[in-house]
């Protein structure tokens, strides 16, 4: 394909007429893959290289210390509680926006999606006003004794407000797009609700589904300004992966704070390969229902 | 697809999946983000007012708003530029190249701050490249501009890449045909049909830029009227048991959250309407 453009004078099989110069395509090319160059690749190169600066010892003693362990250990608890609860809340709201007609339906979708359109700190500071001491509920969960600000259930409640539109704004355009037809199907030879479900529709949303999921869980171990806010930085106790590499980094020991960052960096790319695989995956299943549906036209 | 109005779907689960969404959103978004509107209010206007147009406050402003302009027009013109490379051209490693887009989604900010500011110090790798040319990058405006230019990449690459991947080049050709040059076609013809992609990925990067901190706080240096960004006053004030000049400055910030959630809401009906 490369050298087709470059000897025939088309792009992508089209005329020259609606190509550019090949000086044009070079330096666009170039100067794209600079720009890119330097603020993707870059940045995963120097994250390793910091990460083994003083060596693999110090590198594997840093992810190991009981330190950084519980921050380990909060980051899967807080990830752990959040993937789920939004995913069922994402199934649930596609499925009432997608499926039935009522008004109020786009406000409803705004409203949703309101999350990320906040500041990560005024997502963490809307429950410090709500359940810290200076806060709405404050006096009382003091009187008893529950601490929520400065605390797992903080953390929690923060991640799960950051990551609370990922599934429900991957899920309710693509079930929108997909007509009720054989869901209504189902239902009319009988299926209950929950077969029509996991029988019919699960199997037409499971990309988005999974797509929804990777992307929630990524954010959900990686936030930082909201848990940061609520965390109250509190060593071994409430500290997530994110803060702690913060907590290092400030105190100059640059090589530890980068070996805790190289394994979020390796979620990341771990996080962006899978959501390729699912977009490839996806796209040739469409391909392979399109080619199914067309056979079955030519047949009839 | 678009359906008539019908009040009565013949499938269940209405009651359920509703009662769910609306009770879980509350709960989680709209009685916290309501219960901090209350509180500014509860704490009456004079202070508010006087919080929110502090000295310290507007130059938070400044650096945030004009930093993530600045950082949202980078990102227009080389997104537009490598979405156009990595639609029309071909070239070894692309595949990998457009996976890579999506970095910034997902690597977490606190990553990406120490790494920018380790590659930006005056002895990083890019930094000592920048120190003798006298420019200085880490620790002043530009680092900020830095970090937003990051955090943003994806924004614009993401929605007009979709759209490039639609337009029928029978356009381009039939431009051709009637005699205009390349760069005239581009302009007339490819450009116009872009702008409304192009204009919903730059107001998502500015959103998402005003709001951003934790790549920003590494690199930023933050020294209060100078590199000192909007979240990060509010973290200042909340660490100074100062929850009243937190949350005010909170208020203000949401407001203007909501009013560009407002404008990229229309300029993504103003996209649906254009390539329906």
């Amino acid at each position: 394909m490369a050298t087709d453009i470059a000897n025939s004078g088309t792009v992508q099989g089209q005329p020259v007429a609606i190509g550019e110069p090949r000086w044009i395509r070079i330096t666009s090319i170039t100067v794209t893959l600079l720009f890119l160059g330097i603020f993707l690749f870059l940045p995963l190169i120097v994250v390793f290289t910091e990460a083994f600066k003083k060596g693999a010892e110090v590198y594997f003693e840093s992810i190991r210390e009981p330190d950084a362990l519980s921050a380990i250990q909060l980051t899967l608890i807080a990830a752990g509680m959040a993937v789920p609860l939004n995913l069922i809340f994402g199934i649930a709201a596609a499925w009432a926006i997608a499926k039935f007609e009522f008004p109020g339906k786009s406000f409803l979708i705004t409203l949703i999606d309101l999350p990320f359109s906040v500041s990560p700190v005024i997502s963490g500071l809307v429950y410090v006003l709500l359940f810290g001491l200076q806060g709405w509920l404050g006096p009382w969960l003091a009187e008893h004794d529950i601490k929520i600000i400065f605390a797992v259930p903080g953390i929690v409640l923060a991640t799960i407000f950051v990551t609370f539109p990922f599934v429900a704004r991957e899920l309710i355009p693509l079930m929108q797009s997909q007509s009720s037809e054989e869901e209504e199907a189902a239902r009319v030879l009988g299926a209950g609700g929950w077969q029509i479900f996991w029988r019919v529709t699960l199997p037409n949303i499971k990309w988005g589904l999974l797509y929804g999921v990777i992307l929630c869980n990524a954010r959900a171990m990686g936030e930082f300004g909201a848990v940061s806010v609520v965390s109250g930085h509190i060593r071994g106790m409430t500290n997530t992966l994110p803060l702690h590499a913060e907590i290092l980094y400030n105190e100059y020991n640059s090589a530890a704070a980068f070996a805790v960052a190289s394994l979020l960096t390796i979620l990341t790319l771990v996080t962006i390969a899978l959501k390729a695989a699912v977009d490839w995956k996806s796209q040739v299943e469409a391909r392979e229902v399109r080619a199914i549906r067309e056979q079955g036209l030519a047949e009839a | 697809m678009k359906r008539a109005f019908r009040p009565h779907s013949i499938l269940p689960g209405f009651g359920l999946t509703m009662g769910f969404t609306v009770f879980y959103l509350s709960l989680i978004v709209l009685i916290p983000l309501g219960a901090t509107f209350l509180k500014t209010f509860s704490a009456g206007w004079g202070h508010f007012w006087e919080t929110v147009t502090g000295a310290r406050a507007l130059a938070s402003y400044r650096l945030s708003i004009g930093a993530s302009l600045v950082a949202a027009a980078i990102n227009s013109v080389l997104g537009l530029l490598a979405a156009w490379v990595l639609v029309r051209y071909e070239f070894p490693g692309k595949r990998i190249v457009d996976a890579l887009v999506d970095l910034p989604f997902a690597l977490p900010t606190a990553v990406a701050g120490i790494t920018l500011t380790a590659m930006f110090a005056g002895n990083g790798w890019v930094g000592s490249w920048l120190e003798p040319l006298g420019i200085k990058v880490a620790f002043t405006w530009l680092g900020v501009v830095i970090a937003l230019t990051f955090i943003g990449l994806p924004f614009v690459v993401r929605t007009v890449q979709p759209v490039l991947q639609e337009l029928d080049p029978e356009f381009e050709e039939a431009a051709a045909t009637l005699g205009a040059g390349r760069w005239q076609s581009l302009k007339r013809v490819v450009f116009p049909e872009l702008l409304p992609a192009l204009s919903t990925g730059f107001a998502l990067a500015f959103a998402r830029a005003v709001g951003e901190y934790g790549s920003v706080i590494f690199i930023s240096g933050n020294m209060p009227m100078k590199t000192e960004i909007t979240p990060l006053l509010i973290v200042t004030k909340l660490s100074q048991y100062d929850y009243a000049g937190a949350t005010a400055l909170a208020v203000a910030t949401l407001m203007m959250s909501f009013v560009l959630l407002f404008l990229i809401n229309l300029l993504q009906w103003w996209s649906r309407t254009r390539y329906a």
